[in-house]
């Protein structure tokens, strides 16, 4: 059983948390990703910036441009990744838009992420009918799920081929709204929740964009498998003291 | 071979709808609507009567015979300077407003680089009386100053876009972020022939005005509606798309899109997106940009802010890869001497945008006779300023 899978068979409430590569320091990836583990995380998500990220509020442009000068580029990553499964063993997905990967090679991204041992991919601007065509069997061949985001607005009919295309998760989005707001819980917010619930999907689900907090990570818990937090956790990591700050963070969420 | 966009989208291996799921109830409504909507009679009546009596098309062919004479060639100026406005955005704006009426839009949002754009919007958003609500990177904002004053005073909102460089490829990114932040009410009215499907042909289509007009005006000036050559100006297209449109499938009229070299193509300063580009993704759709080996995208730099793109429309991309039109590229220098020398000889002050394809005029070697039509795509005004600092006048 893979990672992804084992984790949702033997997990719940489940806590992803979202980081950018790169950010504070080059070199900060691994160090961020071990002590997230030890810390209680469940599932991380590593960015990898792009100039322009569309769907991410100002946090996430914040660190994707200071990894851009810090010189993060996706060689650079897949470098520190060499290392990824000797110090991390709970799953990773590598987060980011779709021209850094066509620069790279859809091919050799995914060879690079199988090497290094990622277990799939979340790109928000890949399209799903180009997914299908030209990207699922690459994608396959290397061992990696794609996760596709769901928003109140995507119909039931499309919810269902996302469920159908992915062997992860299915990513529901709070709202429609660019990464690092407050979610807000309302009756409509509730009632789509539930209804995603209703359709008993194949793939679990988790909740991201606005979680933030303790209170929020339960109730957005009440309704998926888990949820992810991105912002929040970026905005709080101190450059001079990596793993003071994580732990910090993490206290919210996890005894330790 | 086709030069259109197919049912996928796409012209070629460029186009497609590269956007955020948060996106996609929006892109899809319009994807299926526009077609049906532009197609009905009542929405084409209305389209035509607003560009003819508000805008004030046709906009005039004009034989510049001073410059013919300078050339040995028949230079036809198709007058987008004429528009109210001052510049052929309209067009599109005025089509786009009236189909986000139609899919019960009741608020507006656009990117703006110069201010054009931004103004033509705000300005069929108070004619209306629609909310708007304006993207302009604050570096723009400062140097556009008598344009963001327009749009206020036309009622719009101007928001600065703070984010990466503070320029037209931020303005948008903002917008982007606007719609996501807004899937419901809002109608995202996009400047150029760039954007996912089916932005970059619905606005070729409202731009296309500008060729069906110039091919009949042509045809009754000379008795030929072929030219030998059609001229525009490239940033993210839209002239060039309108200007080129109706000539696409007469192969025999040759399509020249001249790009802004900056300070020269090889300077580090320029914007020629076909030399310096390569296939990537931007702005929701495959085409040729401007970027890093690794994907990340370059800032572009030209005296003019409207070709100040790291990015061509998909269309554009197609054509340059087919080799249908032949993607050139003038300086900052030769295009500003053109400016002068429109003004000078014909007595119509260009926008230094539009003042890059009349520079092509200078590198062309023509026979003698052949007819040549260019985009003059909008008026001086706005760049006073530029040409002030740099004549000394």
């Amino acid at each position: 059983m893979n990672r992804i899978k084992k984790l949702f068979a033997e997990k719940k409430d489940i806590l992803s948390i979202y980081y950018t590569a790169g950010f504070p320091s080059l070199d900060d990836t691994l160090t961020i990703a071990e002590e997230l583990e030890r810390c209680g995380a469940d599932l991380l998500e590593i960015g990898f910036p792009y100039s322009d990220p569309v769907a991410d509020g100002p946090v996430i442009q914040e660190s994707s441009k200071r990894a851009l000068d810090n010189g993060m580029d996706l060689k650079t990553l897949f470098t520190q990744l060499k290392e990824l499964r000797n110090r991390v063993n709970i799953p990773v997905l590598l987060m980011g838009y779709v021209n850094p990967v066509l620069q790279f090679g859809v091919e050799n991204f995914c060879r690079a992420c199988a090497e290094a041992g990622v277990d799939g991919c979340i790109v928000p601007d890949l399209p799903m009918v180009e997914y299908e065509t030209l990207y699922q069997p690459v994608f396959e061949q290397n061992g990696l799920t794609n996760i596709f985001l769901v928003t109140p607005q995507t119909s039931e009919e499309r919810i269902r081929k996302i469920d159908g295309l992915t062997s992860g998760f299915v990513y529901l989005l709070s709202s429609s709204a660019t990464t690092g707001k407050n979610l807000q819980v309302s009756e409509s917010t509730e009632a789509y929740f539930s209804r995603i619930a209703d359709m008993k999907l194949d793939n679990p689900t988790m909740i991201g964009f606005g979680i933030n907090s303790k209170e929020t990570f339960e109730k957005a818990c009440a309704y998926a498998n888990g949820a992810i937090i991105g912002s929040a956790f970026v905005k709080s990591l101190d450059a001079a003291d990596i793993k003071g700050s994580v732990q910090r963070f993490m206290r919210q969420f996890r005894e330790l | 071979m086709s030069y259109f966009v197919n049912e996928k989208g796409y012209y070629g291996d460029f186009g497609g709808a590269y956007i955020p799921e948060m996106l996609y109830p929006n892109v899809e409504e319009l994807r299926q609507n526009y077609l049906k909507i532009i197609a009905d009679e009542n929405f084409q009546e209305e389209f035509h009567h607003l560009l003819k009596d508000y805008v004030g098309r046709p906009s005039p062919l004009y034989l510049a015979g001073r410059l013919s004479d300078r050339y040995k060639a028949n230079i036809f100026l198709k007058r987008e300077d004429l528009n109210h406005t001052g510049a052929h955005k309209v067009n599109n704006t005025i089509g786009q407003i009236l189909l986000a009426e139609r899919l019960g839009k009741k608020r507006i949002i656009a990117e703006t680089g110069a201010g054009q754009h931004g103004v033509a919007t705000a300005t069929v958003c108070a004619l209306r009386g629609l909310e708007c609500v304006v993207y302009m990177g604050e570096v723009d904002i400062k140097r556009q100053a008598p344009n963001v004053a327009r749009m206020k005073m036309l009622g719009a909102k101007v928001v600065a876009a703070t984010s990466g460089s503070k320029t037209l490829k931020d303005a948008t990114n903002e917008a982007m972020r606007d719609w996501i932040n807004n899937p419901v009410d809002t109608h995202y009215i996009i400047g150029s022939v760039v954007g996912p499907h089916p932005y970059p042909d619905m606005v070729a289509r409202f731009q296309s005005v500008i060729s069906e007009e110039a091919k009949k005006q042509l045809a009754e000036q000379t008795g030929n509606g072929s030219p030998d050559y059609v001229l525009a100006c490239v940033g993210g297209g839209s002239n060039a798309m309108g200007m080129f449109y109706h000539f696409i499938d007469d192969e025999q009229v040759k399509l020249i899109a001249v790009e802004a070299a900056g300070k020269g193509v090889d300077s580090g300063f320029s914007a020629a997106t076909t030399y310096l580009g390569k296939e990537g993704v931007l702005h929701g759709s495959r085409s040729i940009l401007m970027q890093t080996h690794d994907g990340q995208v370059v800032e572009p730099h030209s005296v003019s802010a409207g070709l100040d793109y790291p990015g061509i429309g998909p269309q554009h991309a197609h054509l340059f890869k087919t080799g249908r039109g032949r993607y050139v590229s003038v300086t900052d220098d030769e295009a500003l001497q053109a400016g002068l020398l429109l003004t000078q000889m014909e007595g119509i002050i260009p926008a230094i945008e539009s003042a890059h394809a009349l520079a092509y005029l200078e590198k062309m070697n023509f026979t003698g006779g052949e007819n040549v039509v260019v985009c003059l795509s909008g008026r001086g005004d706005k760049d006073m300023d530029t040409y002030m600092k740099y004549f000394g006048l």
